[in-house]
């Protein structure tokens, strides 16, 4: 959305968001992205995970011995079809904690790599949390430190992770937002978002509107 | 023409396979109570792809033998609590999916085909848990090309909620078209709509093509507010207040209980 926004008036990148009416241009039924992705129609999908592993694999099913899970997630939803058909996957998982980043997770809801032999167009690019951003290589397989967020170290991060990853001795930090896409991201990004989610919209502005409080306090 | 919600529900008999929507596409809430009452159980749920909160008060009632889903969440109120706590105690078959698989399955139906070969899904737990799916090759490749094969989905009964119906029994779902995979591949479909209109909906071009034609629906009923307190496109939004409410009460059996004992009051 923030990308959209700041190519206003340009050729923008053509977002469907799952769950929104206004942000949605399909036609054919929620079917419709996944045969577009099918063809190849897709270039990047933002997927979560309950659990990801060093192999990327991604569970979004549950802990523990399958099908009575300890913690029952929703389920795997497309993710057994896009991480396959994507070529560009963005991970994605604001905790960064050794529960959610596992040496091996429970259930495979998709895999991360897949043998010679197997169509496999797409798959994940980049992973990003609450405190750092990765890249997959998906021929070695496995993730490289590509910077740590402000506020947070190499150390913490290693901490972190249930999972070994590449990195070098001191990783950049994080490029943080600069005012202009700060005010879009705080202003039309979060306008657009509360259509599909509301009450995390909602949270946010209580967020900002705190924040605001403090720094004047302040 | 029409039916009540109660003649809606007195289709489903025990055991049935039962196809339900997405939260978004038209839940027909104001079928789960006549459904919980009417008291047909044992029933193998078909989310389409996805289910929410009324599959989570079919199995909070006892209702569900079975769930195939490629997942089960209330969304923004968090995790579906009836439907976590089966899970966890081992009360519900599980056949874990993946979106295009149930969509596939339910056009193998919609075409009278046995199954339709999908990409994806090879070295997944979701394909190594599925004794019904296959795995084979590509007949037309030269060389080694693995593809899961999904069966059929046909389910007895689908239901969902729309804006409208005409007096003939045309159903008005716009661009849901899941809605209408939903009703191909199913023997019988209930509709609950918003109103029923006076004009054809088949006759005016413009809602033609957004129109599922009467041969496929079996009985319609009127539910102002039908799907609430999840939204309908085009009609009303989410009451993601009331999910949450929900959320909260059932996280134990006894407060789904109240919950659902309550009369239910759309706003």
């Amino acid at each position: 959305m923030l990308r959209r926004a700041m190519d206003d008036g340009q050729r923008q990148v053509r977002l469907s968001i799952l769950g929104s009416v206004e942000h949605n241009f399909f036609t054919n039924g929620s079917v419709e992205l996944f045969d577009s992705a099918g063809q190849g129609r897709l270039d990047a999908f933002f997927l979560g995970g309950g659990q990801i592993d060093g192999q990327a694999n991604v569970n979004l099913v549950g802990t523990g011995e399958y099908p009575q899970s300890d913690v029952r997630w929703p389920g795997s939803f497309g993710s057994a079809y896009l991480y396959f058909t994507v070529p560009r996957v963005i991970l994605f998982r604001e905790e960064h904690s050794p529960r959610v980043f596992v040496d091996k997770v429970d259930f495979i809801s998709a895999p991360g790599v897949s043998p010679p032999g197997v169509y496999r167009p797409g798959g994940p690019i980049a992973l990003l949390t609450g405190k750092g951003l990765f890249s997959f290589d998906r021929a070695r397989p496995g993730f490289r430190l590509e910077s740590i967020h402000p506020g947070h170290d190499l150390d913490e991060i290693v901490a972190a992770t249930g999972f070994g990853f590449d990195h070098t001795d001191a990783p950049p930090t994080t490029i943080p937002p600069d005012a202009a896409a700060l005010s879009l991201l705080r202003g039309r990004v979060l306008d657009e978002l509360e259509e599909t989610y509301p009450a995390f919209a909602a949270d946010w502005r209580r967020d900002l509107a705190g924040a605001t409080a403090k720094d004047v306090s302040a | 023409m029409t039916a009540n919600l109660q003649d809606l529900a007195r289709h489903v008999k025990p055991g049935q396979c039962v196809a339900l929507p997405v939260d978004y596409a038209g839940v027909s809430m104001a079928m789960t109570r006549p459904l919980i009452e009417h008291g047909a159980g044992d029933l193998h749920l078909v989310c389409v792809p996805t289910g929410g909160l009324q599959v989570d008060q079919l199995i909070g009632s006892g209702l569900v033998r079975r769930v195939e889903t490629s997942a089960v969440s209330l969304g923004e109120a968090g995790g579906a609590p009836r439907f976590n706590q089966a899970v966890r105690e081992g009360r519900i078959e599980l056949r874990d999916a993946t979106c295009p698989a149930i969509h596939a399955g339910l056009l193998a139906a919609q075409k009278g085909v046995p199954f339709i070969p999908i990409r994806g899904l090879i070295g997944s737990d979701l394909l190594a848990r599925r004794d019904d799916w296959r795995l084979t090759e590509n007949p037309f490749s030269d060389l080694p090309d693995p593809i899961v094969l999904i069966p059929a989905i046909t389910p007895d009964i689908a239901i969902f909620h729309a804006p409208m119906a005409d007096m003939q029994g045309n159903v008005w779902i716009g661009r849901r078209r899941e809605l209408a995979a939903m009703a191909y591949a199913a023997r019988e479909t209930l509709v609950t709509v918003e109103r029923i209109v006076e004009h054809s909906l088949l006759a005016d071009e413009t809602t033609a093509a957004g129109t599922l034609p009467a041969l496929y629906v079996t009985d319609i009923a009127v539910a102002p507010r039908g799907a609430w307190p999840y939204g309908l496109w085009g009609e009303y939004d989410t009451d993601t207040a009331e999910l949450i409410r929900y959320a909260r009460a059932a996280r134990s059996e006894d407060g789904f209980a109240e919950y659902m004992s309550r009369a239910e009051v759309p706003v």
